[in-house]
């Protein structure tokens, strides 16, 4: 049977203070670390879990914080990514409402790891609730000796506070939200150098997600065997899932990594919404590509769906049912990413902007084929040609609902309206 | 992302109360700059929205040109450039809030308050935007009010939250 790790507390209304966490073994993994391990044996055990990022690339956790140079002296920074705006991922701000202590302890106990005595938990601006509920907790910490000087006595120092975006997409992205951090726009950087090397004020720099920093503390107390035991051991662990769109019971699903789609949508979800046919799922938010009904009995792990061509992202799935327009569907989405481009690079801030006007064209039926086939040519002009992969994340929907859906496509070509009159 | 900004007629200056949180807020920092957009959120909350007036003042407080700080400021959206109504809506328009009747809120909004996106009631009570996804899409549809969420939205329920908003 598997035992929920992340989200076992979530509904009970005092979970969020410190008291209901040290009650249930909170900070147990934190104090582990301090009193008897070097921060080597802390990223030794966490690669040895193979933790994969749940912020969307799936990067190994352990590997990553091996990257910052361990005799340096510079300061080291660790970032809390709760910016949580990639379309169809909620799970992080579920996290921080049911269970923010156990954000933190995966922070300090990171923070230790990479040597770092500052970090920030950079969350979106309008997560405003979020953003007090962590600084209490945040302020529980300290009261109770976990934060600030001398730590339990153990002569390691960390201080962290909470950081609010201000709306925008793009700070997200690592380094545009190591850019943000310091006061600017959400510009993302050229990489190399990589924040673990240069990052927030040119100092070594790690950005976690929420929810990788969540799997954390479970790793320090019951071993990295335990977590590799849950699902695949490429890509182990407990994982929140997000189920939204025409479902019955949308919501987030605390299940072993590699669950099964199609039972994540019929079993956990109840099926999809008025007993409809499901038509499509984007399994991974609206930057991986989408599959069709008939591919979803797939396990929803990094390499399984890598396979298939897409991506576990940050597990954000939304489903459509048979009622949904396609091209409506897309031209919601590049919406969004001509709206969230920052602008610094061309082939993204213009061929969003293009891509979002001919996709117009082709829903309101005013379109030729040849405007189908430049919607697809303006996609590969955009992919692979940007600072970041915000392009790329634009560019993957239109290339894969031209690829599965192209027929709805050309069925709107020259018609004067949609043919399924979908209004989204 | 560029928003046009409007003047401002008033001296400005942070309360004493905002004045201390300033001082705050600076300790959490290693160097001035990162102090921006907590500053902006600040002067924001004191002064209701961003004028020219207010990148000067924060300019001054943070050692940054005004440009530097007018940079930041019109990139991110929530930072307001002109007045909004005492009740900003904000309707999620994203995907999963579409598929889920986005639309349906956002223009039941448009006729009840007669106004459109961007735009104020004539008594400043309310005003309304369109906003890409709020990151709560499993609770779909979504509007955001000033701080608060409102999820799960239906017309009739979002009619007796606006009722109830004073
Ligand atoms: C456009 C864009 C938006 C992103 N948004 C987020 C986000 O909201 N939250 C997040 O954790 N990671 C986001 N990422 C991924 C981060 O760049 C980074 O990979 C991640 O925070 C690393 O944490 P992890 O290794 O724990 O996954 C985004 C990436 C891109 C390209
Ligand atoms: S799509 Fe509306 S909250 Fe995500």
């Amino acid at each position: 049977m598997f035992e929920k790790v992340l989200t076992q507390h979530i509904n009970i209304p005092e979970s969020q203070s410190i008291e209901y966490y040290l009650k249930h073994g909170g900070y147990q993994a934190f104090q582990k670390v301090l009193k008897s391990m070097s921060p080597d044996e802390v990223i030794e055990e966490v690669k040895a879990s193979n933790l994969r990022g749940r912020g969307g690339a799936g990067f190994p956790t352990g590997v990553k914080w091996g990257f910052v140079p361990k005799d340096d002296s510079k300061p080291h920074y660790l970032l809390v990514n709760a910016d949580e705006s990639e379309p169809g991922t909620f799970k992080d701000r579920l996290l921080i409402n049911g269970n923010p202590h156990l954000v933190l302890e995966g922070a300090m106990i990171a923070s230790f790891a990479i040597r770092s005595n500052h970090s920030y938990i950079y969350i979106r601006g309008e997560f405003v609730k979020e953003a007090r509920i962590l600084e209490k907790a945040i302020q529980e910490a300290y009261d109770k000796g976990f934060l600030g000087k001398n730590i339990l006595g153990t002569g390691y120092n960390l201080d962290m506070a909470v950081h609010r975006g201000a709306g925008a997409y793009i700070c997200g992205e690592e380094t545009g939200l190591i850019e943000s951090l310091e006061g600017k726009r959400g510009w993302p950087r050229i990489k190399p150098p990589f924040p673990a090397i240069e990052g927030y004020q040119h100092s070594p720099t790690i950005v976690n997600n929420v929810e990788t920093l969540a799997c954390v503390p479970s790793i320090i107390e019951r071993g990295a065997s335990w977590f590799k035991s849950i699902g695949p051991e490429q890509s182990p662990g407990p994982k929140l899932y997000c189920l939204s769109g025409h479902v019955k019971r949308p919501g987030v699903y605390e299940l072993p990594m590699g669950t099964n789609l199609k039972e994540i949508i019929y079993e956990d979800g109840g099926g999809i919404l008025d007993d409809k046919k499901l038509k499509a799922v984007i399994p991974g938010g609206s930057s991986v590509p989408i599959l069709r009904a008939d591919e979803i009995d797939v396990a929803m792990d990094f390499n399984s769906l890598a396979a298939i061509g897409t991506m576990l992202g940050s597990a954000g799935t939304i489903v459509m049912h048979e009622d949904t327009c396609m091209v409506d569907a897309l031209l919601n989405l590049l919406h969004f990413y001509r709206h969230e481009s920052c602008g610094q690079c061309t082939p993204c801030r213009e061929g969003t902007n293009w891509a979002e006007k001919i996709l117009h064209k082709i829903e309101s039926g005013h379109a030729t084929e040849k405007d189908v086939e430049l919607l697809g040519e303006v996609a590969n002009h955009i992919n692979f040609r940007t600072i970041c992969p915000l392009g790329d994340a634009a560019a993957m929907p239109i290339q894969s609902f031209l690829k599965k859906f192209g027929d709805e496509f050309r069925a709107h070509v020259g018609v004067g309206h949609c043919p399924l009159n979908s209004r989204l | 992302m560029a928003q046009k900004e409007t003047q401002q007629p008033m001296k400005v200056e942070f309360s004493e109360a905002a004045k201390k949180e300033f001082q705050e807020i600076l300790k959490r920092y290693p160097d001035k700059r990162s102090a921006t957009l907590p500053t902006l959120h600040l002067a924001q909350r004191e002064f209701g929205y961003i004028s020219r007036d207010v990148m000067e003042y924060v300019s001054n407080l943070l050692d940054l040109t005004v440009g530097e700080v007018m940079d930041t400021t019109s990139f991110y959206t929530m930072f307001k450039l002109k007045p909004t109504g005492k009740y900003h809506i904000q309707v999620c328009r994203t995907l999963s809030c579409a598929l889920r009747g986005a639309r349906e809120i956002y223009e039941h909004l448009e006729a009840k308050l007669g106004i459109h996106e961007g735009e104020v009631t004539p008594d400043g009570k309310f005003s309304l935007m369109k906003v890409e996804c709020l990151g709560s899409c499993g609770t779909a549809p979504v509007v955001q009010i000033n701080d608060d969420y409102y999820e799960g939205l239906t017309i009739e329920k979002l009619d007796e939250i606006l009722d109830n908003l004073e």
